[in-house]
């Protein structure tokens, strides 16, 4: 069921007693409750219970050292699923976003090392591709009218014969050759895959980068006329249309927003790692797509935050090195992985039944 | 004339004035160094002649995932023995078990002249050799498999015990003076990789955990080696599966701060680079090209002189073979073509 019919007053309710006379739909509803029926507060309790859980479980946890590790996870998931949500919200998703962030680093890795060029050249090109293949993504979708799972599952499909095929073609092997020693690596490393200390605990940037994209995506969302459109095309495509919503330019552009996204965490992969394996990303869109709907994204389209998916990914990066740090059995580790999930979205779908219910 | 000339020019000027600054951008961006110019030297790959025979068809069916590293280099193997005995290649692979099946069903019936099968699920193809004997095909099995290649009427093998090559890398570890080793598995379920740390787990004195990581997403990998050994400070050995998942865990060394040492199954051409430099202490070398090569040239001695390997009765072992830092620089030179 839409959030946006739950939020709909009932229609029945009796005129409020009070010096005013009034239908009881203008009435305030209590803060807390308009609170906690935000996309993100179910995802925010959920994370929290799960670090409490495992603060409590894994005493190693407690190390600013650990903490700064399950926050890497985090980043690196998180980063992608901010424009995951955003593209969720506005009633879209990407199958191709893993093996999309893979193909940005094979192409920046590739071309700086072949070529013998500043690997910014090589980061450059890399960018361009990666919004192009978003612009692709949403310009067929638009053109075709076919739903974004046809599309985008055919691109996924595409890209991963593309990564392998281009990269033996070029290579002549299946991992791109190492460009650590290479003009312009150390900048590029500092920008994308560096650390810095914070109080004796080494953090890494992409932590940073995280959180500010995601006050980024926060601000366009819910400040700007672009985020009422992502909305807008999310919950109805025709009735934003009638509106005036751009609905091409919204889609093309989320699109190639969650290619800006791949460029990033592939440019993170290979400066960090400095040579790439084709084969990988495979079902990392899944995960990302998990961080979302984690997060309070719905399914449909047209509801969520961009706050959501970080708790989100925090969640998923604090069970998945949680159990690590646990030191449980590791033949459950899958197991745990999905109850642990499944608890948390459990609590957040509790959590907003509770708040909206009147 | 002249006018519409002149507009034609004005026309192209912005594609050349783009090209020119494309080149020139090219130019002085250009790496003073690394690349591809620094590493450009011989050709690669061996070369030994090439047969007279008649020509022949020989189908390769693997389980190789798509784009690892390890299997490229069994490939190459293949194609290298395939070129230099006027052999036709037909490389296929699936790492699922009945699309592999469908596969060497697919060999059959393009009626080739021989099959190398890897059996990493030897069940699942058994009901598809038996059409390839009653076809009269011969069949050798590569990499995987030596428990069953006989059972299933295979006419040789070649490949690594696993369970060998992980008590020689667990006798290794003792030498070391190894007491906590972890055993690092990049994806839950797979057999052969079980098989090394179990093999591992028999000969190794000290205590010895399995970790599983997530192969297909690397930062995933390194923050998740990283919490093992924050978790447990007592952790002097990892031991890792495959050559870019050992690159990985050096780094989370590094960042968690452990004295843990890294050894690893399998090579390439970054790892022998870290034998040498001492970041990574040895690996255990299956050597898949030979795998793949004698594979093709067994089914060619077949055809043309009758031979078996092994008789027909014993496997052909081509590991395990460890390189560390007495023999890295021989290897080094064959890993930077990709093809050790």
């Amino acid at each position: 069921m839409s959030m946006a019919q739950q939020a709909e007053p009932a229609v029945s309710t009796p005129p409020a007693p009070g010096p005013k006379e009034t239908d009881g739909r203008t009435r305030e509803r209590p803060v807390a409750l308009r609170l906690l029926a935000r996309p993100e507060v179910g995802v925010f309790l959920g994370a929290v219970a799960v670090f409490v859980f495992f603060l409590i479980a894994a005493p190693t946890l407690r190390d600013g050292g650990s903490m700064a590790t399950v926050l890497y996870q985090s980043s690196t998931i998180g980063i992608m699923a901010l424009p995951v949500a955003l593209l969720m919200i506005g009633g879209e998703f990407d199958l191709s976003a893993g093996v999309a962030v893979v193909t940005s680093a094979l192409t920046a890795g590739m071309l700086s090392y072949q070529l013998t060029v500043n690997v910014w050249m090589g980061v450059v090109v890399a960018l361009v591709a990666s919004l192009a293949v978003g612009a692709f993504n949403g310009w067929v979708l638009v053109k075709t009218g076919l739903p974004s799972f046809l599309v985008t599952l055919a691109t996924f499909l595409v890209l991963q014969g593309v990564n392998l095929a281009v990269t033996k073609l070029v290579t002549g092997n299946v991992a791109t050759d190492d460009i650590s020693d290479m003009d312009g690596f150390d900048q590029a490393k500092s920008l994308f895959a560096s650390s810095f200390d914070v109080g004796g605990v080494e953090v890494k940037i992409t932590v940073v980068w995280w959180l500010v994209f995601a006050a980024l995506a926060t601000w366009v969302l819910l400040r700007t006329k672009y985020g009422n459109w992502i909305f807008a095309v999310g919950g109805s495509q025709e009735s934003a249309r009638a509106v005036g919503v751009p609905v091409t330019f919204t889609k093309i552009t989320l699109f190639m927003l969650v290619g800006f996204g791949a460029w990033f965490v592939g440019m993170h992969q290979l400066f960090s790692f400095n040579t790439v394996q084709s084969g990988e990303g495979v079902g990392q869109e899944l995960i990302y797509i998990a961080a979302a709907v984690i997060g309070g994204c719905l399914l449909t389209g047209g509801y969520g935050s961009a706050i959501g998916p970080v708790f989100g990914a925090f969640m998923f990066g604090m069970v998945n090195q949680g159990i690590v740090f646990a030191g449980w059995n590791p033949d459950w580790f899958k197991a745990f992985l999905g109850v642990m999930l499944l608890g948390a979205v459990l609590i957040n779908l509790y959590v907003r039944r509770a708040a909206t219910r009147r | 004339m002249d006018r519409s000339s002149h507009a034609r020019s004005r026309r192209f000027a912005p594609a050349v004035a783009l090209a020119a600054a494309a080149a020139l951008t090219l130019a002085g961006c250009s790496s003073g160094s690394g690349g591809k110019k620094a590493d450009e030297e011989g050709d690669s790959g061996a070369s030994a002649g090439k047969a007279n025979t008649p020509r022949m068809t020989v189908a390769l069916v693997t389980h190789q995932a798509p784009g690892d590293t390890f299997w490229d280099i069994v490939r190459k193997g293949a194609q290298a023995a395939a070129d230099k005995d006027n052999v036709k290649l037909v490389y296929s692979a699936d790492p699922n078990a009945g699309n592999q099946a469908n596969l060497v069903q697919n060999a059959i019936d393009q009626k080739v002249d021989g099959i190398a099968v890897t059996l990493a699920k030897p069940d699942a193809l058994r009901s598809v050799l038996d059409k390839a004997e009653q076809a009269g095909i011969p069949v050798v099995g590569l990499n995987s498999g030596l428990a069953d290649w006989k059972k299933l009427g295979l006419m040789e093998f070649f490949g690594q015990d696993e369970s060998v090559a992980g008590e020689a890398l667990g006798k290794r570890l003792n030498e070391d003076g190894a007491k906590n080793a972890v055993c690092v598995i990049h994806e839950q379920g797979n057999v052969g990789l079980t098989q090394r740390c179990e093999g591992v787990k028999k000969t190794f004195e000290g205590s010895i955990e399995t970790l599983y990581v997530n192969g297909t997403d690397m930062p995933s990998v390194k923050s998740t080696i990283t919490a093992k050994l924050k978790q447990d400070g007592d952790i002097d050995h990892l031991v890792t599966l495959g050559a870019p998942f050992a690159m990985t865990a050096v780094q989370s060394v590094d960042e968690s701060g452990s004295k843990a040492k890294v050894a690893t199954f399998d090579l390439n051409k970054e790892l022998t680079g870290a034998i040498e430099k001492g970041d990574i202490e040895f690996a255990v070398d299956q050597q898949p090209y030979l795998q793949g090569y004698l594979a093709v040239d067994g089914l060619w001695l077949y055809k043309n002189n009758g031979n078996y390997s092994g008789g027909g009765e014993q496997p052909v072992l081509t590991g395990p073979a460890f390189v560390d830092k007495t023999n890295v620089k021989a290897v080094a030179e064959f890993a930077s073509k990709g093809t050790r």
